[in-house]
């Protein structure tokens, strides 16, 4: 952004008459100038960026507890037959070294059934949160459930659907799953989503990495409990 | 500026005769994807209502200071903000409405709606008048996409806000609350709006001469 007279005169007179108004007669520097033109954008983005962390401050912890409630309400369908209530929270360190809290699915007489693993990665729009419900070994998958997600309403948004999600469903884990475009005919295939390869191939990544994440560090924290007396 | 609407001009203006869907055909993502229940078109409204007002206030304050080649950057941010906290809020307090409308709520930063009205009244005139335009232009929004809604719900599931309408017996029109049911009222409310509109002109001239 030149603003040598030279260059204004290939305008059209008038058209960069606002903004000439505003600077000095003679030209200021151009670091001067700079601050005089953007100080109001710069003061704004300060201004929103602290409402927005006061915002997210309040609202956070009441949008992580929806968040939670919605995946107890769901544990007893990713690895079915478990109950909600006796459900026990367990922070694990995974091999990237990062804390994760699963939920361990367990039955109403107290064995353990399974585990459900809450896993986010990026998506075509915006991050992509799901919940794997898993066999105590990790190696089948019982149940898929997206948490939150904004993919292209119509097409990526699909991967909601009980249709694609069934397709995860019995899988085995041994091996990282990929995703096809035409029917699947290794145990380790799901079909693509038609116009949304990218958001299947999202949630795909999202499911291995996690247990690729988690493999071998659960082993302490199996087994039964005791059933509650009655 | 003495050829500018006054304030109470304004907010009639956004009701009816400039009617942000009806008139100026903007603001057409919500009302499409939207609109398949009263519910969800409902907090749609809300939401934008809440965004075009304040961002209508804040630019209205600042309008002194806007330089002319950067007030585009200074109204998206402004409405950027406020999407960002309507979409918390939802997400906070109405967590399954939040889950139902999914990417709309932050689409409602592309809603030209909110940044014509910045452009067009907030960066021009007082802080009354960008409220009035505002609260107009909201309430016309809020009218279309009831207007639009209440065909689709009724139609498409017998019921209105979720109460039961027409009885067990309805054969509820599935294709009302699908995408084509959208494009489909939407097109036969605006051709009637139009219809009206131009019989109501030729009806006055007829009447004058």
């Amino acid at each position: 952004m030149s603003e040598t007279p030279e260059t204004n005169e290939t305008l059209p007179a008038g058209e960069n008459q606002p903004a000439d108004e505003s600077l000095p007669a003679g030209g200021p520097p151009e670091k001067k100038s700079y601050i005089g033109q953007a100080w109001l954008v710069i003061l704004l983005a300060f201004f929103f960026g602290s409402v927005l962390a006061l915002v997210q401050t309040t609202l956070g912890p009441k949008i992580a507890e929806n968040k939670r409630n919605e995946t107890y309400s769901v544990i007893p369908t990713l690895v079915p037959g478990s109950d909600r209530d006796m459900t026990e929270e367990v922070v694990v360190e995974g091999h990237n070294g990062r804390q994760i809290r699963l939920y361990k699915a367990i039955a109403t007489d107290g064995s353990h059934l399974g585990w459900v693993i809450p896993a986010r990665g990026q998506g075509f729009a915006d991050v992509i949160e799901v919940l794997i419900g898993q066999s105590v070994d990790l190696s089948r998958i019982t149940g898929m459930y997206v948490l939150a997600q904004k993919e292209t309403p119509g097409l990526g948004d699909y991967i909601r659907g009980d249709d694609f999600l069934q397709r995860y469903k019995d899988k085995s884990t041994d091996t990282p799953l990929v995703v096809v475009k035409a029917d699947p005919r290794q145990e380790n295939e799901i079909l693509s989503l038609t116009g949304a390869t990218i958001s299947s191939e999202a949630v795909t990544n999202i499911l291995n990495s996690a247990l690729e994440n988690l493999k071998g560090k659960l082993e302490a924290h199996n087994g039964s409990i005791a059933a509650p007396e009655k | 500026m003495a050829d500018q609407p006054t304030a109470s001009e304004r907010f009639i203006q956004g009701i009816l005769p400039e009617n942000p869907v009806y008139r100026q055909l903007l603001g057409m993502c919500p009302t499409l994807a939207v609109t398949n229940g009263m519910k969800p078109a409902m907090t749609m409204v809300g939401a934008t209502a809440f965004v075009l007002i304040m961002s209508n206030i804040l630019v209205a304050l600042i309008r002194g200071l806007l330089k002319p080649h950067l007030r585009i950057l200074v109204f998206t941010l402004t409405i950027a903000t406020f999407v960002t906290i309507a979409d918390r809020f939802l997400g906070a307090y109405m967590y399954e409405m939040s889950k139902e409308l999914g990417p709309y709520v932050p689409l409602i930063i592309v809603n030209c709606l909110i940044i014509s009205r910045a452009e067009v009244c907030a960066s021009k005139q007082s802080l009354g008048t960008a409220v009035a335009d505002a609260a107009g232009m909201s309430l016309g929004f809020g009218l279309a996409l009831a207007s639009i809604a209440t065909v689709r719900e009724i139609l498409g599931a017998g019921t209105w806000f979720g109460m039961a309408v027409l009885g067990s017996g309805w054969p509820a029109w599935g294709i009302m609350v699908l995408p084509p049911g959208a494009f489909l009222v939407l097109g036969l409310l605006l051709g009637g709006v139009n219809w009206f509109d131009d019989r109501r002109k030729r009806l006055a001239v007829t009447a004058s001469e």
